[in-house]
């Protein structure tokens, strides 16, 4: 049992450090251990249903964020520059807002803070489908596959989303190049969710 | 010496446990409150926070966040009558997430509710109920608004 202790022990520290950080980031995960993100089906701010399976062939950075909430208003800034910069390369973020007062307090924020992706109100079902969402921001990073490339739960850098986007992204040019048809390219124009930037 | 050393390390789950549940702020069991009949007397609530964390005030600086608030059960209340809830004046404090100092509470607050007896209240004791909303955030995350339930024992002399 004793040669076991130093590596029990190891695991036990890095899980207690990782914890009291209060911040779990994680680099984009190979695609082998990549699981589908639960789809759902939630309406924007005009009342249309968003489907999120809609955006499988692009790139996307889900957003679970609150107007009450800090650091996910540091965040909003960062995603309308990378809706701007990356929409023509397959990529689109999604805002989840988990206001209980719903439109009331998040359509005026959307105005005030000229939100440039879509938004739309999240469930307690929706949450649930993502372990629960007990901290915000949540984000989860979604490869063109649809599935979960990487997590973020709490406040991390732009840098970090920007080497997940571009990792992401990244991977699905050089298998164009490599003459292996990325679902993008494959991916009809009915398959985008209508109204995506 | 195994079972030693793992008592001596923070336990994953109970901590996970702290950080998510709903245990952000805690209220500190408070003594009776002894008022005469046809008189007011103050209640004050003394609430601790969890390290590393804070919740907004009751006047928060931003009109998005959620301000934190002591309601009383008003419909059970008789023969006292909530005259004043009165919260003590938010820190100023400065966090790598926002531009502007919030108007916050950590560590310890007190929260004093003014009550006053009616003149015919008969006398004795009187559980009174109330809740506590309020929004907690760490540095780094924010929690949803959560409601913690308060009691208190009224005498009435």
């Amino acid at each position: 049992m004793s040669r076991f202790l130093p590596a029990l022990l190891a695991g036990l520290l890095a899980v207690t450090a990782c914890q009291s950080t209060g911040t779990v980031s994680a680099a984009v995960k190979k695609e082998k251990d990549r699981r589908p993100a639960p789809d759902f089906t939630l309406k924007d701010a005009m009342g249309r249903p968003v489907k999120l399976s809609d955006y499988k062939g692009k790139v996307v950075l889900l957003n679970f964020w609150a107007t009450w909430c800090g650091p996910c208003k540091l965040e909003i800034p960062w995603f309308i520059e990378f809706e701007q910069t990356y929409k023509d390369s397959g990529f689109a973020v999604l805002g989840v807002s988990m206001d209980e007062e719903g439109w009331e307090v998040v359509k005026p924020y959307l105005e005030k803070s000229k939100i440039n992706y879509r938004v739309v109100i999240g469930d307690d079902i929706t949450a649930q489908q993502y372990g629960g969402v007990d901290s915000l921001p949540t984000s989860f990073m979604l490869d063109r596959e649809g599935r979960i490339a990487a997590t973020h739960v709490g406040l991390v850098s732009k840098g970090s989303y920007q080497n997940d986007i571009k990792a992401l992204l990244g991977t699905a040019v050089s298998k164009v190049a490599a003459g292996v048809a990325a679902p993008a390219a494959a991916a009809p124009a009915a398959a985008r969710p209508a109204g995506a930037k | 010496m195994l079972p030693l050393l793992l008592l001596l390390l923070p336990l994953p789950g109970l901590q996970a446990q702290n950080s998510f549940g709903s245990g952000h702020v805690t209220l500190e069991t408070p003594a009776p409150l002894r008022v005469k009949t046809g008189e007011t007397a103050p209640l004050a609530l003394r609430f601790r926070l969890a390290a590393g964390h804070h919740t907004n005030s009751n006047k928060p600086t931003d009109e998005f966040l959620i301000p934190l608030k002591l309601t009383w059960d008003s419909a059970a209340l008789t023969p006292l009558e909530v005259i004043a809830v009165e919260y003590p004046a938010g820190k100023l404090e400065k966090y790598a997430f926002s531009e502007k100092p919030l108007s916050v509470y950590s560590g310890e607050f007190i929260v004093t509710t003014r009550f006053k007896a009616a003149a015919d209240a008969p006398k004795g004791q009187k559980t009174v109920n109330g809740k506590l909303r309020y929004q907690a955030c760490s540095d780094t995350m924010c929690f949803p608004p959560r409601t913690l339930a308060v009691q208190a024992n009224v005498v009435i002399q």
